[in-house]
Parts: C-alpha cells; structure tokens; sequence
C-alpha cells in the first residue's frame, strides 16, 4: 500500500499497457480503467470503514455502542448483497459488450477513436509461426518472410493468423494489442492496428521451455513508406523459406538473430499448421477428411511411419522413435510464392 | 557415457549415479544443510528416547488431533521448502539483467518456479487447510473422531509421501521443467523426455489419494457425527466451511487423478490423448486441469473464510453478524466454483460469447464473497474488539484481500485479461489472494487454536512481529509486481535484457526478505512460547472466551474429546452454555468406545511412494512387486478385526478429575 | 432472542448427553461419496472420449473393430454377475452363509468371464494393429474401457477376500456392511458398463 505513491514517482518508466501505442490495446487500457474505478466504488468503502470500525470499536474505547446479541438486521443485508450485485451487473455489461467488440477474431471496424477504416484499404496479413524458441513472420501478400522481426505500417489494420510448431505460446505485443495463443496445430487470429512508429516488444507470454526467457522480437511501426521500403529490403534476402529450410529452422534454438527470407514456398503456413511441413506425413485437414468419412479402416493400421528423430531439445538422448501418420498422396513439386499482383503498397496510402 | 548393461537397466531403470546433482554446488550445499540438520534431528530423537513415543503416539495414531498437528508440521516444514524457491527465484530476477545471466541457468530456474508453485498449493496450503479442519471440526461438533480414523492417518501419509517425493526429486534426478500445472505438449514424453514430470505426475497422484480420503472423511464426519441437537444452520460457520471445501475436494479431485492418468498414459503407453499428433486434444487438458483447478483455490481459501469469521466473532466479543447469509454465501460459492474454469484461459481464442459467459460467471462469484467481507465487518460493529495475534492477522486479510479481490474481477474482464494474463499483475493478484487470504488465515488459525492444542498461548510478541513483517514484506514483494504486469512483463523469465526493470525486482526482493524474517519470526514464536510455556498457560480450555464447542473442553483435550457428548441447541453452543451457566458434569462416566492405533498407514503410504519411486525411474520390477505388495498389505489389513478398545470409566473419571481441580483451582 | 425464556426448559443438565453418544454409522455414506468420485473418474473419460472419440488418424474407426456380438455376450456376463450378487445379498439377509457364498462365487465366475472376453478383445485388438498408440480414439477408448475392467478385476479380487473372510468370521457386522459396500461398488460398475455399452460400442457400430 505505501509503495502506490512511489509508483507514481517513478512514473517514467514504461508503462506499456496503460499507454499502448495501439487502437486494440487502448480500449483493452480503457476497460481496465473503467472496471477499476467501477470497484473502487465498493472497495474504497469497504476498507473505510473497516479501519473506522476497527478503531472505533476497539476494546479501550468503552464509549463505544456494545450490543454482543445484535446480529441480524434485514435492510442492511439488502444493502450489502444489493450493492455488489449491482456493481457487477455494471461491469458484466460492459464485460458483455467489450468481449464482443474487442473479440481477436473480429475484424476492426475503426482504426482508432476518431476513424474508421476506409473500405479501399486492404488489410496486413501476416501469418506468425511460434517456433522453439523464436518467432517467425511470413508476409503472404509479398511472398517474403523474417525471424525475430516484424514491420507494419502504421494505422493500417493487421490480421495475424497465428499457430506454433511444437508447444503452447502465447503471442503478445503488449504496445499493440492484447495475447492471444498460438498453439501446435491450431490457427487463432488476432486483429490489430498500430498507430505510432515506433520499435515496439513482442514476446511469448505462455512459458514453453528452456528457451522462453528470449523469445523476444523487434515489432516495428513504420510509415507506408519506410514499411514498403522494409518490404523491399526483405525481398533482396538471397534465401528461400522452403520445406528443406524451414525444418532447419524448427530445430530448437535460442537468440537467434534477425533473419530475413526473400522467397517463401508457396502454402507453408498452411503446411505447418496442419503438422505436414515434412512432405511424407498425413495434412491434419486429409486426416480430418477421413475421419469424418470414419476412418482408412483395418488398412489404416499400416499407415505409420516409424522415423528415428533424436530432437536436440531433449535433455537426455532418446533413441525412442516417434511415429506419424503417412502421407497418402505425391506432394506436388514446391512452389515459390511470387508477390500478389495487388500486394498492397502502404506508401500511397493517405 | 557407454551404454549401461542389460542387467543394470533392468534392476536400475533410468536411474544412473548421473541422477545426483553432484555437479550443481547449489544443490550439493543444500543437501549437505538438509543432512546435518536431518542427522541432528535423529540423533536428538535417539538421546531423548523417543523413538517409541513417536512411532506410536505419533506415527501410528488415529487420534485425529495428533493427526491435525502432524498436518500443520508438514505445512510448516514445506512452506520452508517453498519459500527457498521463492527467495531464489527473486534473487535470480534481482540481479539476472543484461550482462548478468544471475546464478540460475534456465535448466535450474525453470524447475523452481514449477516446484514453487507445486509445493505450495499442495504441500503447504493443502496440508494446512486440511490439519485445521482435522483438528477443529470434530471438536467443533463435539465427536470423539473424525467417521473414518483409520483412513485419516492413510491420507496424512499418503499427503506426505507426496511430499517426499517431491523432495527426493531435488537430490535424485530434477523436477518438472513445466510450470506447475504442466501442460502438454511440454509436459509430453517429446518435450519433456526425463523423470521431472514423472516426479511431478507421481508424487501427485499419491498425494491426492490422500487429499480424497480425507475429504470423503470429513464429509461424513460433518453430516453423521454431529452432537444431538446441532442442526446444519446450528453449525459454526468454520465447519460450514470445512463441509463446503471437503465437498470440493471430492467433486475436484477425481478430475485431477483422471486428466493426471491420462497425461501418464501419454508419457508411459504412448497414448495420444494430448500430443499434435494422431487426433490428439492438448486444450482438452488444460480445460480438465482447471475444471480441477478452479474449485482447488475455493477448496484452499473456503475454510479460512471460515477461521476468519470465527475469530472476528470470539475477538469482538459478539455474535456473527448474517450468520445465514454467511452460510448461502459460502454454498453459492461452492456452487459456482464449478463455473468459472475458463476463466484461466480466455486467451485460448474460445470466441467472445464463450469468453464472457465465463467472465460474468466470475464476477458473480464476487458477490458472495463481497456479502461475507460485509458480513466480518458489521460483526465488528457494536463489538468490543480485542486486537490479539489471531485478531491482526484478520485485519490484515480484510485490508489485502479486498485489493487482491478487486484485481480479480479486473481480470475476469476477457479483453483486459488478454493485455494481463500470465504477466506479473496475474502473479501479483494470486499471491495477494492466496497470501492475503489463505496463509494470513492459517496464522490466524494457529495463534486462535494453539492453546486448545497445546495448553498454552503462543507469545504475542513475537506473533506481532511475524504478523508486521509479513505484511509489510508482501506489499514490498508484490506491489512491485503488479507495476511490472502494467509494464507488460510476463511471469517465468529467468533473464531481462531491459535495465529499467530492475528496479522493481529489487524492491520484491527486498520484500521477499521481509517475509523471510516473518516466517523466521514464526518459528521464533513457537520456540518462545515452548520456552515460556508455565507463564502462557492456559487453565480454563477457554482462552479467548471463546463460542463454539471446541473450547468447552480442557486444553489439550483428553484423547475422547468430550466425557459426554455436548447437547447443542444454539449456534454458539458453548457461548449459550456459558451464558446459561450449565454444569459440567463431575461423576456418572462410562466406558467411551475409541479406535486403536495402527501401523498400516504408514507401511500402505510407504509402499506407495515406493511404487511411485519405480515407476518415475522406470525399475519395472519394483514397480510390480511395490504395486502387488500394497494389494497384499491393503488384504492383510482388512484381516484385522480388532480394530477399537474402550476407554474405562475409572480411567476417564481420573482424568476428569483432574480436570475438576484444575478449574477449582482457577476460581480459588 | 428468544434464548432468555428458554433458560427455563433447559435445565442445567440438559447440556450433555449422558450415556454413550452413538453417532450414526457413516461407512455407507462414505462408500457412496467415494463412488460419486469414482463416477468423475469416469465422467471425464467419457468426456475425453466424447471429444477425441472421432478421431481416428487415418485408421481404423469403430465400425472397423468393434464386435457387437461378443460385447453383447460380455454384456450379458456383467448383467448377470449383478443379478447373481442380488441373490448373495438376500440370502445374507436370511442370515444363509453358504448360499451367499455359492452366489459370490458365481457372480465372481460371470465377473472372471467378463474380464476375460475384454482381456480376448484387447489382446485381438492390438494383435491387429489397432493398439492404443494408434489414434486418439483408440487411446480413448482403451482407456475408459480398461479403467472399466481394472474396477471389475479389483472387484474380483476384493469379492474372493470379503468370501474367505466370511468363511473365516462367519456374517458377522462388519463383513456384512463390507458386503453391503461390495454390492454398491459392483452395481455401480454395471452402471458405467451400460454407459459404456451404449455411447462407445453401440453408438460406435450403428452410428
């Protein structure tokens, strides 16, 4: 309690959470600040009279009322159930509507209070892989890809389509918008925008191992026309993101540097979430598929594939083997992702 | 490292002298700390002779008092344990900026964050809350045992075992490397290959078989063994909580021993249930593990409502205030603690309606929790408040609780939970809720009930001291926390490259210290009062000028609790009696029937942990013979009959007796 | 309060109750909460079989595997171990020991035949490909099913002890609350059987 002054003496560190620098993160500011107040109503009272009681009816004070037999009064149990009831239908009303408004899933409808987004904007897609122990960005629309790094030009709206190659993660820019999970074989989204340029953090905020403590990376605001200047600088990487490379890059490893792609193969965001990035094992959507048609019946059984896969991550050496689910069709030869002729360009943007 | 022969495989399993840390100067400075003081221990039991009297006053009792007290020394002795991992745990964050990578690589930190959190939900706090209510409940309703007193002693070894297990992990091997509820895919055998899961997933298990018994037992206890004429809205509000948690335990329990058999079938079997692969479902453990979850932090915080409104009434000299709204307010929590799980992780992407059904349900849960802080408030009113140890350590609570309360509801709301969740702001909200709330209601508990259990007080002064500190030591520790989580600093980081940080994690390491010297203060005050014990003795049984039935017998109470069961027929039944001058009667005492000691529980509890040993170091054969074993030992035991004795009237008029011209002698 | 006129018809005395207080006895009521906690047990197999149960990998689903007629003859076994330890419980009533123990043993025969055929079915099962490592399904469903037959084998094994011991010590009070405890636990896993029996196998087959 004696430390709240001193909170506000050291004010100048960086409270990113109450001051974010995004639209999402902002209103996610707001409801706390909302909802605190709202509590306060009943808490600030609470504890008044709490130390007015305690002194008040403290044992040497024999002018005090005693009544050691009072004990029930029926108004002031309707007040004390009432109140609280009535700050929390409060607060789930506005906890209703802000889940609603603020749901990750839920494309924007305004890039900050005062705008709306334009229709003729298109908006940032970015797929975000949470992998031991980094992260990587692919730009689907530009057929480019970068590891610990990511730009976006400011007031645009972004859509992050997120999963993980092994563990649970969680992907947090704390100046942008609230986390959302990603996790292994599964795709969340989250809808954002960032209204400042700027460097900003991202981290894992769901421990995941050995690793975690740096999987951190550089989320950069930039305008459109330092952004579609980024763009073009990834593009120049020489290295191409493909099957044979991104299993390089699954294998576990720690502060890893920033690292760009300037070709990406075409579908592999979609090959990792559906765990077929490795072209010999079963698309979870194939296996889904069959499933839902019951099964590759009693032939079934013969459709594992034992690999000797000694992960590096393992403290001590496994010659255990781990199984999956062959593939049944011919992967068709990769294909490198060329830009979308209608990549959007953010410097023009007004 | 050549590969090991067939032989030493089969009779060794995993297991490999490469298992003890000798290579870690940490751990080997604490073993050898643990082994002095361990020998010193022993030796002193040798000199004294008391051997014996331990093995079978102690060890082997199902007196459900000496069980109560074994519970509290566990809770104690681990809270040791638990705070070791905290205070290293905030010297590594201190000083681990930058250059600096602090004295813990990531290997060693992850495992104490994760053995911090496991030791103390279930080995400090569990134990705690259960040896309060295994020595206070059946005092409170005036039986002579718990339903079950065999089972009573099992479960207490059985927690133990646990216990040991946990113990044995830093000495032998490691432990989990997972956070301390483990989830899959990390805890799965392809992330986490060695024994620290199975450590974490044995010891468990056994502790939980203890944890269900034992609540199965108090259930009983409370709705069969009241005294005549104590109806369920006559029961003191401690035993309505008591019921209200052993009906959590086991409603919750079985959900943890499910999902934790089937997260061992994926690390044994190689079963699929959590794994990516082959239609497995990790979200399905994590919702099963907090199903369990939620209703744990009730089944913890429930019975030190239930201390807190006993001791506001005792020390304010006046009846509880709204003792029915007390009791609704506890069955609606109870109720709906079932319906909030999700909560936990809204960040899992469950979709807005989803998300907010199980925010509001939260925040409802505030109301009844709000009607009871009102509730210890206006009994405050109109009393005559005497600020004594157990009175402090309320007002304390009421005073961190609330915040802790308020933090809660803020991260029930799901958006401003996803800027929040796993930060420190979420650690800081739990330690003020479960610090706040459950350890300052256990001191509560036992500076109000250690005269009933040892004849007398502990010394206020060093009480005092512990209390201060450990306030003013978790507001330093935590505060700084919450600040963190507004600074977006997420929970589990064992190394910080920003420097402004540091700051803060110094000021809670200084605050760690405080409560360090809080705890050591405790200890101090136990061996004060021991020390002191002529000067604070407590005659009467009735120290406090205490309510309910616990305090109508003397202090230690004779192993039968009563001579004759107490007729109740008002709330505070002992109060009533008091106040209408009953007689406590002095002749006319009969055989009571009691149950006899047994060494079965800790020879079952024993070959369990055993069992549990062999199978976290893969000794198959162990394994089998331990798990055959306890099926034979379990036989055996059901082949004893002769399992009660009676307690002479000749034998209970002497001590009563006895009684009778100790309080002569106080009035005279 | 009302308390103060009370004083009068409460005597001092009244306080305590003067003979010995027999408290109620609670082995039942504990016999059943430990099975409602059983019952969670297998309420979240169910659960995690409701979730992963159409997850077949690729492989075999139940269609492929399941054979109605042997689970209806397995079925058929449990059911009757049921009746037949109905009967043990009413000769124990007539006091009759050699007839409860005759019963036992046959319920223990019906519940060794039981835990046989699922033994046959595993065994077949895995021999086939189909084991528990192969999907989430069959790890599901092993496990629920499994669970179910470890409760009868530890049945058995507890129904040959509670036999000898009422041999041995006659129907005295204890081995009849015992037996009585038995005869909840085996009924109640005729119950999760049925359970069993409709939501995996049946459901399974003609879904």
């Amino acid at each position: 309690m004696l430390l709240f002054p001193l909170v506000f003496l050291l004010a100048g560190c960086d409270w990113v959470v109450l001051r974010p620098s995004g639209d999402i993160a902002m209103q996610q500011r707001d409801l706390i600040v909302v909802s605190t107040i709202l509590m306060l109503l009943i808490v600030l009272p609470v504890m008044a009279l709490t130390a007015l009681f305690a002194w008040r009816y403290r044992q040497s004070n024999k002018e005090a009322n005693y009544d050691p037999e009072w004990h029930h009064s029926t108004q002031l149990e309707l007040v004390i159930w009432s109140a609280p009831l009535l700050i929390i239908i409060a607060l789930g009303a506005v906890t209703w509507i802000a889940t609603h408004t603020l749901d990750p899933f839920r494309p924007l409808d305004r890039i900050d209070a005062q705008r709306p987004v334009q229709a003729d904007v298109k908006p940032l897609k970015v797929q975000v892989v949470a992998m031991d122990w980094k992260w990587l960005f692919i730009y689907p629309d530009y057929g480019i890809a970068s590891v610990n790094e990511m730009a976006a030009p400011v007031d645009v709206p972004i859509e992050f389509s997120i999963t993980a190659s092994t563990v649970m993660n969680s992907f947090f820019i704390p100046a942008l918008a609230g986390q959302i999970y990603a996790m292994p074989a599964m795709e969340t989204k989250l809808h954002a925008v960032i209204n400042k340029a700027g460097d900003y953090e991202g981290f894992s905020a769901n421990y995941s191992g050995h690793g975690f403590s740096h999987m951190r990376f550089r989320f950069a605001g930039m305008s459109g026309a330092d952004f579609d200047g980024w763009v073009a600088k990834v593009r120049e990487a020489k290295d191409p993101l493909n099957r044979e490379e991104y299993q390089r890059l699954d294998q576990p490893s720690e502060r890893v540097p920033v690292r760009h792609y300037g070709s990406i193969m075409a579908g592999l965001f979609d090959a990792v979430v559906n765990l077929c990035v490795d072209p010999n094992k079963m698309c979870m959507r194939d296996m889904m598929a069959i499933d839902a048609r019951g099964g590759l019946g009693m032939a079934g059984v013969y459709n594992v594939s034992r690999l000797a896969y000694d992960r590096p991550r393992s403290q001590v050496s496994r010659a255990q083997a781990e199984a999956f689910v062959l593939s049944l069709c011919q992967v068709g030869p990769e294909v490198m992702l060329s830009a979308a002729a209608d990549a959007p360009m953010y410097g023009l943007l007004r | 490292m050549q590969e090991r022969s067939e032989l030493m495989q089969t009779l060794f399993g995993r297991l490999t002298l490469e298992a003890i840390p000798y290579h870690e100067p940490i751990l080997i400075w604490t073993f050898v700390a643990t082994a002095i003081l361990g020998m010193s221990l022993l030796a002193y039991i040798t000199r004294k002779r008391a051997w014996g009297t331990l093995w079978n006053d102690w060890f082997c009792s199902i007196d459900h008092k000496k069980i109560g007290v074994m519970y509290m020394i566990l809770g104690i002795v681990m809270l040791l344990r638990g705070f070791a991992d905290a205070i290293m745990m905030r010297a590594q964050q201190a000083f681990a900026f930058g250059d600096s990578m602090g004295y813990l690589p990531p290997h060693h930190y992850d495992q104490i964050f994760t053995a911090h959190g496991v030791i103390m939900i279930f080995f400090v706090a569990m134990p705690f809350v259960t040896g309060l209510m295994n020595y206070v409940v059946p005092l409170q309703i005036g039986a002579r045992d718990v339903a079950f007193p065999f089972l009573n002693n099992f479960s207490f070894w059985m927690t133990t075992a646990g216990a040991i297990l946990v113990m044995m992990s830093l000495f032998v091997g490691e432990f989990a490397q997972t956070g301390w509820l483990a989830y899959p895919p990390l805890s799965g055998i392809d992330y986490s290959p060695s024994v620290g899961v199975d450590y974490y997933i044995w010891a468990l298990q056994i502790a939980g078989v203890g944890t269900l018994l034992s609540g199965v037992n108090l259930l009983v206890t409370i709705v069969k063994m009241r005294a005549p004429g104590m109806t369920l809205m006559k029961m003191p509000v401690f035993t309505w909580t008591a019921l209200c948690t052993n009906v959590l335990i086991v409603a919750a329990f079985p959900v943890l021993t499910a999902v934790l058999g089937l997260l061992s079938l994926d690390r044994y079997v190689g079963t699929n249930f959590f794994t990516n692969d082959f239609g497995g479902n990790a979200m399905m453990y994590v919702n099963l593990i907090w199903i369990w979850g939620h209703p744990e932090v009730y089944i913890l915080i429930l019975p030190l409502f239930g201390v807190f409104s006993e001791v506001v009434s005792t020390f304010s000299g006046k009846r509880l205030f709204g003792y029915t709204s007390m009791v609704y307010a506890t069955v609606v929590i109870t109720i709906l603690s079932y319906l909030v799980w999700l909560h936990h992780f809204f960040t899992m992407g469950s979709g807005a309606s989803v998300n907010s059904f199980f925010g509001i349900t939260t925040m409802i849960i505030s109301i009844p929790t709000g009607a009871k802080m009102f509730n210890w408030l206006f009994t405050m009113y109109r009393g005559r408040i005497k600020f004594d140890v157990p009175m402090l350590w309320t007002m304390g609570f009421m005073f961190t609780f609330v915040i802790g309360g308020m933090t809660g509801v803020l991260l029930a709301v799901p958006p401003a939970d996803f800027v929040l969740h796993n930060s420190l702001f979420l650690i800081a909200h739990f330690h003020n809720v479960i610090i706040g709330g459950v350890v300052f209601g256990v001191f509560a508990g036992i500076n109000y009930w250690f005269p009933k259990v040892a004849g007398f007080k502990l010394d206020e002064y060093w009480g005092k001291v512990s209390f201060w500190f450990w306030l003013v030591g978790f507001w330093v520790a935590f505060a700084p926390l919450y600040v963190l989580g507004l600074m977006g600093v997420t929970r589990r980081v064992s190394h910080f490259e920003d420097m402004s940080l540091q700051i803060w994690f110094q000021i809670a390491a200084v605050g760690a210290v405080l409560i360090g010297i809080g705890i050591l203060a405790f200890l101090v005050q136990i061996f004060v009062s021991i020390r002191r014990r002529e000067s604070l003795r407590d005659e009467t049984g009735d120290p406090w000028n205490g309510r309910t039935l616990e305090w109508a017998t003397s202090s230690p109470p004779p192993a039968y609790n009563f001579a004759f069961t107490p007729r109740v027929h008002d709330q505070d039944a002992w109060y009533d009696m008091k106040r209408r001058g009953h007689q406590r009667p002095t002749s006319g005492f009969v055989d009571i029937h009691m149950p006899k000691n047994t060494a079965a529980g800790i020879v079952l509890a024993g070959i369990s942990m055993l069992c549990g040993f062999a199978l976290i170091w893969h000794i198959w054969w162990l394994a089998a013979a331990s798990f055959f074993g306890l099926i034979a030992a379990t036989i055996i035991h059901t082949f004893n009959y002769d399992r009660d004795y009676h307690i002479h009237a000749d034998e209970v008029t002497s001590v009563e007796d006895q009684r009778t011209r100790q309080l002569a002698a106080q009035q005279g | 309060m009302s308390a103060h006129t009370a004083d009068t018809t409460f005597p001092p005395d009244s306080f305590y109750d003067t003979g010995e207080h027999h408290p109620q006895n609670g082995t039942m009521l504990g016999f059943w909460l430990y099975l409602m906690s059983d019952c969670l047990i297998f309420a979240v197999l169910f659960a995690m079989y409701g979730v992963v149960g159409a997850n077949y990998a690729a492989g075999p689903g139940p269609k492929d595997l399941f054979d109605l007629g042997l689970v209806a003859v397995n079925t058929a076994m449990l059911l009757l171990s049921s009746i037949t330890y109905g009967f043990a419980m009413l000769e124990m009533a007539r006091g009759r020991q050699n007839a409860v123990l005759g019963w036992l043993a046959i319920t223990g025969l019906f519940g060794l035949a039981f835990v046989g055929l699922e033994i046959y079915e595993f065994a077949h099962l895995i021999h086939e490909g189909a084991g528990p490592q192969r999907s989430a399904f069959l790890s599901a469903f092993f496990a629920l099913v499994g669970t179910h037959g470890l409760h009868v084998s530890f049945g058995i094994v507890w129904l040959v002890v509670l036999m000898i011991q009422v041999r041995k010590m006659g129907l005295t009070e204890p081995n009849r609350r015992r037996l009585a405890c038995l005869s909840l636990f085996w009924h109640f896993l005729d119950v999760i059987w049925i359970g069993v029996f409709t939501f995996v196998y049946l459901m399974g087959v003609l879904r």
